[in-house]
C-alpha cells in the first residue's frame, strides 16, 4: 500500500462520502455542545452530545460540519463508536474520555502506537494520520470538539 | 512589454544547481517546489555570503574602532546599498527589518506614535478619530491586522477597497473610498493569493490627491518583477527578504526620505540615537533612526547576496520566464474539470501564482495527493481570509513558481493535478 493509500483508506473515503451521525440532532433533552474551527485550513464542526439526566452517560452524538475527508471521516467514525458503546443504556463519560485519550495519545505518536480495532472499530483506519503531523489536527478536530462538551456537559 | 518566445537568457537548468534542495526527493519522487510565494529556495551564494561574513569577518557593526569591526560595518552598509539599489532606492532610504510583518507594524506603530503626540507634534501622520485608513479586501493579514489595531488605538476608521469576481481591484469603488478623510492608503503590489498586480500608479494617484500616505507591500512582486520603488511613486514599502531567495530574519523598508524624516521612530535603544540625557534622547537620521538595537547583520548580508543574485539573472529575465511559465500553468488548469481559478482576469498583469479549488476535493486533500508526488503547494487562506470568504471559499491550493521554476516541473504539476478528484471519487 502506498503512503497515500495507507492515509486513505477505502474505509475513511468512505466515511467522507457517506457520513454517519450528521446533520445534528435538534436540542432535545439534556445537550452538550461544542464548536471547533482549525484556523489553517478551515475545518469546521459542530459536535452534539446528548446526556442522560444524571449527567454520567452519553446517549448519542451527532456533529455537522465541514472541512477535508480526513477530519469528516474522523467525526462521523467517532459518532459510530460512541453510538455503538451507548447501545440502549447510553456510554459513561469516563470511557468517552478515555477513549479521546487513548486517540490523542495515539494520534500523537507518529506511527509508534496504532489504533486497536477491538475499542476504535472503524476509527481504528486513522492510525495512518499519526504519520502525518500536519493531519494530525485534522482528525482530532471533531474528539476536541466532543471532549469539550462532555467537559460542559 | 513583450514577451521573449523563452527567454533563452535565462538558463533556468543551470541556474537550479545553486540550490542544492532542488535536487532532493520527497516521497520518492523529485521535489516540485511551487511553493515559493510562501517563502523561496536560497541559492548556495546566499548560504555562503553568510558563512563567509560569520567565518571571517564577524563583529558589532557601528561600534567599536577594531579592524574586524570596520570590515563588517563595511559589508554590512554595502549590503543595504545593494538591497536598496534592488528597488531602485537609495540607502538612506533603506531600513533593516526582520521582514515584511515587522516592516508594516513598525509603519502602523510609528503613525500610532505620531498619533499620541497629536497633530502639532506629531505633525502629518497623527491619526484623529474619523480619519481613514484604507487597505484592499485582498491584504494578507499582515497588511490588515496592523491596520486594525491601529484604528483601535486612535479611533480612526478602517476601509476596504472591494475586488471584482475576477479578482481585479474595483477602482470605481477605490474612488468612492479614497477621500479628504483618507490618511492612509496600504495596499499589496501583487495579491498574494491571486497573484495579480494592482494598479499602482492610479491608486498612488487617487492617495496623492486625497493628501494621503501610500504603504505598498512588495513581498510578492519584489522576487518576480523588476522593481523601482520611488518611480512606482508609494511613501512606503516593505519585502521579505525569504520569499527573494535570501535567508530568514531580514526585510526591507523603504520609504521616501522625506517620509522617514518626520515619521517618529517605532522601537527605541541602542544604535540609533546621536545624544542621549537620562530625561531625553535625539535620534539619528533615517534610516538608522529605525534601527534599534543589534541588528541581523548576517541576514543582510545575505539578502544581498541574493539580490545581486537576481540582478546577475536580470529581473527582466526572471519575470519574462515567469509570466510564460505561470501561463503554461493557467492553460494547463484551465482545461482540467472542476478546476475553478481565483483571479483568472483576462489579459491582466500577473507572476507566477495561482490558487484553485478542487471541485468536490478539500484543499487539504487535493495537497496531500499532490505532496504523495513530490509536488509541494500551498493549501489553506494563505493569511488572507477575508478574500477567501469574499470568494466563498474555506480553503484553497496555490501554486507559485520562482525563476527556478522549469515547464517539466509545471507538467508535472498538472499531471498530477489531473488524477486528484479520480482518487478522491469526486464527480463520479
Amino acid at each position: 500500500m502506498s503512503g497515500l493509500d495507507s492515509l486513505y483508506q477505502e474505509l475513511i473515503l468512505d466515511h467522507a462520502k457517506h457520513p454517519h451521525g450528521t446533520p445534528l440532532a435538534g436540542e432535545t433533552g439534556r445537550v452538550a455542545r461544542s464548536h471547533q474551527h482549525n484556523p489553517m485550513c478551515g475545518d469546521d464542526v459542530t459536535v452534539q452530545a446528548r446526556v442522560s439526566a444524571d449527567g454520567t452517560r452519553l446517549l448519542d452524538v451527532t456533529w455537522s460540519g465541514s472541512g477535508c475527508s480526513i477530519s469528516q471521516a474522523s467525526a462521523s467514525m467517532l459518532a459510530a463508536l460512541i453510538d455503538d458503546d451507548a447501545g440502549e443504556s447510553g456510554v459513561a463519560r469516563e470511557r468517552v474520555t478515555a477513549l479521546i485519550d487513548g486517540f490523542r495519545e495515539a494520534l500523537r505518536s507518529r506511527g509508534r502506537l496504532p489504533l486497536d480495532e477491538e475499542t476504535y472499530a472503524d476509527a481504528a483506519a486513522l492510525s495512518g494520520v499519526s504519520k502525518y503531523s500536519a493531519r494530525v489536527k485534522c482528525a482530532m478536530l471533531a474528539w476536541v470538539a466532543l471532549e469539550d462538551a462532555v467537559a460542559r456537559a | 512589454m513583450t514577451v521573449p518566445a523563452a527567454a533563452p537568457d535565462l538558463a533556468v537548468q543551470r541556474l537550479r544547481a545553486d540550490f542544492p534542495i532542488l535536487r532532493t526527493e520527497v516521497n520518492g519522487h523529485p521535489l516540485v517546489y511551487l511553493d515559493s510565494a510562501a517563502t523561496s529556495q536560497k541559492p548556495r551564494q546566499v548560504l555562503d555570503a553568510e558563512l563567509d561574513f560569520l567565518t571571517q569577518h564577524n563583529a558589532a557593526v557601528h561600534r567599536g574602532a577594531h579592524t574586524t569591526a570596520a570590515e563588517a560595518t563595511d559589508l554590512f552598509e554595502d549590503a543595504r546599498a545593494a538591497v536598496a539599489g534592488f528597488v531602485g532606492a537609495t540607502p538612506d532610504e533603506l531600513v533593516w527589518t526582520s521582514g515584511a510583518t515587522m516592516g508594516l507594524n513598525l509603519i502602523a506603530y510609528a503613525i500610532g506614535n505620531a498619533s499620541q503626540m497629536g497633530r502639532r507634534a506629531g505633525g502629518r501622520f497623527a491619526l484623529r478619530p474619523s480619519d481613514e485608513i484604507v487597505v484592499t479586501v485582498a491584504e494578507h493579514h499582515a497588511n490588515l491586522l496592523p491596520w486594525q489595531e491601529l484604528a483601535a488605538r486612535t479611533g480612526a476608521v478602517l476601509r476596504h477597497i472591494p475586488v471584482h469576481d475576477d479578482g481585479t481591484l474595483d477602482l470605481n469603488a477605490a474612488r468612492d473610498i479614497i477621500g479628504e478623510r483618507t490618511r492612509v492608503l496600504a495596499f499589496s503590489h501583487v495579491s498574494n493569493v491571486l497573484g495579480l498586480v494592482n494598479p499602482v500608479a492610479d491608486l498612488v494617484e487617487l492617495a496623492r490627491a486625497a493628501g494621503a500616505l501610500t504603504v505598498l507591500d512588495a513581498c510578492q512582486s519584489a522576487p518576480h518583477l523588476p522593481l523601482d520603488l520611488p518611480a512606482l511613486g508609494v511613501d512606503l514599502a516593505v519585502f521579505s527578504g525569504h520569499k527573494m531567495l535570501g535567508p530568514y530574519g531580514i526585510g526591507g523598508l523603504y520609504g521616501h526620505a522625506e517620509v522617514l524624516d518626520d515619521l517618529p521612530p517605532f522601537l527605541t535603544g541602542g544604535s540609533m540615537i546621536s545624544t542621549v540625557t537620562l530625561d531625553h534622547a535625539e535620534y539619528l537620521p533615517p534610516p538608522h533612526k529605525f534601527e534599534a538595537g543589534t541588528q541581523p547583520v548576517g541576514p543582510a548580508i545575505g539578502l544581498a547576496a541574493a539580490v545581486r543574485y537576481l540582478d546577475a539573472v536580470g529581473m527582466d529575465a526572471v519575470a519574462a520566464h515567469e509570466r510564460i511559465v505561470a501561463e503554461r500553468m493557467r492553460d494547463g488548469l484551465r482545461e482540467i474539470d472542476g478546476i475553478r481559478l481565483l483571479g483568472d482576469a483576462p489579459g491582466a498583469e500577473r507572476v507566477g501564482l495561482w490558487s484553485f479549488e478542487v471541485e468536490g476535493v478539500h484543499a487539504h486533500d487535493a495537497g496531500q495527493y499532490l505532496d504523495a508526488r513530490g509536488i509541494a503547494v500551498r493549501v489553506g487562506h494563505h493569511c488572507a481570509a477575508p478574500l477567501h470568504r469574499r470568494f466563498g471559499v474555506a480553503a484553497s491550493v496555490r501554486a507559485s513558481t520562482a525563476l527556478y521554476t522549469t515547464h517539466a516541473e509545471v507538467d508535472m504539476f498538472l499531471d498530477g493535478v489531473r488524477g486528484i478528484r479520480a482518487y478522491f471519487g469526486a464527480g463520479s
